[in-house]
């Protein structure tokens, strides 16, 4: 899933300077999984920003509404009525096509983001998310032990552990696995060695973010 | 051992005659300013075979490989130009190679290059388009074949007829796949390997071992690289901060065992011990001598481990 989390309240504060009427939109998609913007922190947000408002002497009014999905045009449509309210600013807690997509459905409405996307990943442990995927369009993890070096190797390389793999940990820091410290260990546990002798072939980057921003049209789903 | 020549390298020549080998290396500095070059220069001259112009090594912005590496070459220097998949694309890569080379660069080094997280930009945007094993097929099939990654034909007088050297790293882990990995290297067409600096000799016997079992040794020289502790400071630095570098104990207690004023002697001693072993060691042809901003020692230690004169071509 798409892991994200909250903007620092200083910034979302700085989005609604001056305003009266705000509005935050929650997702009940990949965000509400993982505790960034689903029903619950809207709520959190929405009080804070109140609170912050009456502590500031300031008349503010924070409402909140949660959508099925923020990246479906069928749920955006669905907050007309709050939109036909006027809100001074809303405040999206989906992922960054949330509030692309509410910009567009509502292009006159002052849309902000206030969750950062972070990365494609899953949940380790209650709390706790990793990156897995970048999404580059052609994947190839089963040569790899059923991990993928694009995204979980700092340098993204094709062929083996670079120099500065020590321990287990990448160079980069002691909080990073090194991936192909665990590739190259379960292939000569498993005594599979040769199948990871051949060099892997450069990588075609055009299925990636390279090759242009990227769209799937499937002509049996289009009406 | 004499193998075909492939190339106008010096350092190919020298590797080819059997003769054992010793190369330095030269980081360009942190500006614009030829003069340092050329002080460096002044030291290494006569005294290695080639050396090695780093290419923005630890992410630390300085001056370009090549440009530093020409101006090293214009005083008669030859010069074995790193460089690093962190920067350039493929696009950028078969460039450089191809005006390198038509500016007389004739010795490559193929790197993956130290993550920026380390350096001076750690905001900066990553490449990692290709990598170093990526990179010495790269400058192979542009020698070899005449032919640029996309299939594009390069005339034979346009072919970059470049030495084609790698790192390897016998100290980072795991320890048993290394080997493997620098199999990878020679199946992808490398002619020379210089080692990360050693310490752990125990550790780089194991190592050349299992490449001269793995015939390794006959399709690539390979060379020790060999850095003497200047301090203990340095000893412990190197053991604790540098990742895939280990420093066993004993070379840390001989560095701290002596008084602080003859601890750089003592360095200098550890390493010539070094590099008697390494002419005797199987599947070793040369040193590579990375004397970090001490490149003025360079004259010292090749006489003190007597690797001057360095031999001579017509």
């Amino acid at each position: 899933m798409i892991i994200a989390e909250r903007k620092p309240i200083d910034e979302i504060k700085s989005f609604i300077e001056g305003q009266k009427k705000v509005l935050v939109v929650g997702c009940r998609g990949c965000v509400t999984v993982c505790n960034a913007g689903g029903t619950k922190e809207v709520e959190i947000l929405a009080s804070l920003l109140r609170l912050d408002a009456q502590k500031e002497g300031h008349d503010v009014t924070v409402d909140e509404h949660t959508l099925e999905r923020q990246c479906d045009p069928e749920y955006i449509d669905e907050l007309v009525e709050f939109v036909d309210k006027k809100y001074d600013a809303i405040l999206s807690m989906a992922c960054s096509v949330g509030p692309q997509f509410l910009s567009r459905r509502y292009p006159k409405e002052n849309i902000f983001p206030a969750l950062n996307t972070n990365f494609i990943g899953g949940a380790l442990a209650h709390g706790i998310w990793a990156e897995h995927c970048q999404a580059c369009g052609n994947c190839i993890i089963h040569k790899f032990g059923g991990m993928c070096p694009v995204t979980r190797c700092s340098k993204s390389l094709m062929n083996g552990p670079c120099g500065g793999s020590a321990g287990g940990v990448c160079e980069i820091s002691k909080e990073v696995e090194c991936i192909w410290h665990l590739i190259a260990t379960k292939f000569m546990e498993e005594g599979k060695l040769e199948q990871f002798a051949p060099i892997q072939p450069i990588k075609d980057w055009s299925s990636s973010r390279d090759g242009g921003p990227r769209k799937i049209v499937r002509e049996e789903l289009v009406k | 051992m004499t193998r075909e020549i492939k190339t106008e390298s010096r350092l190919e020549k020298v590797l080819a005659s059997g003769k054992f080998a010793a190369t330095g290396e030269l980081g360009p500095p942190r500006s614009a300013d030829k003069h340092e070059v050329i002080e460096k220069v002044k030291h290494l001259l006569g005294n290695v075979d080639s050396v090695n112009i780093t290419d923005n090594q630890t992410a630390v912005v300085r001056m370009s490989s090549l440009a530093a590496g020409l101006l090293a070459q214009q005083q008669g220097l030859e010069v074995n130009m790193q460089m690093v998949c962190r920067d350039r694309n493929r696009i950028a890569i078969e460039s450089d190679i191809m005006g390198a080379y038509a500016l007389g660069i004739k010795n490559l080094l193929t790197l993956s290059g130290d993550h920026q997280k380390f350096g001076d930009h750690p905001q900066a945007k990553n490449v990692f388009d290709i990598d170093s094993i990526h990179l010495i097929q790269t400058i192979k099939m542009m020698r070899d074949d005449g032919k640029l990654l996309s299939g594009q034909e390069i005339p034979p007088e346009g072919r970059p007829k470049i030495f084609i050297g790698a790192a390897f790293n016998p100290f980072a882990d795991p320890e048993d796949y290394r080997v493997h990995r620098v199999a990878k290297k020679v199946a992808a067409g490398v002619d020379f390997l210089q080692s990360q600096c050693i310490y752990d000799m125990d550790r780089f016997r194991r190592f050349m071992k299992k490449a001269v079992d793995m015939g390794l040794t006959e399709k690539a020289y390979f060379m020790a690289g060999v850095t003497p502790l200047k301090n203990i400071g340095m000893a412990k630095y190197m053991k604790n901060f540098v990742p895939g570098i280990t420093v066993p104990d004993e070379c840390v207690n001989r560095i701290k065992g002596v008084p602080k004023d003859k601890q750089a002697d003592e360095g200098l001693k550890m390493a010539c011990e070094q590099i008697e072993e390494f002419k005797q060691m199987e599947g070793v042809a040369g040193v590579h001598l990375m004397l970090i901003e001490w490149e003025h020692m360079v004259p010292t230690i090749v006489k003190m481990a007597n690797l001057i004169p360095r031999p001579t071509f017509s």
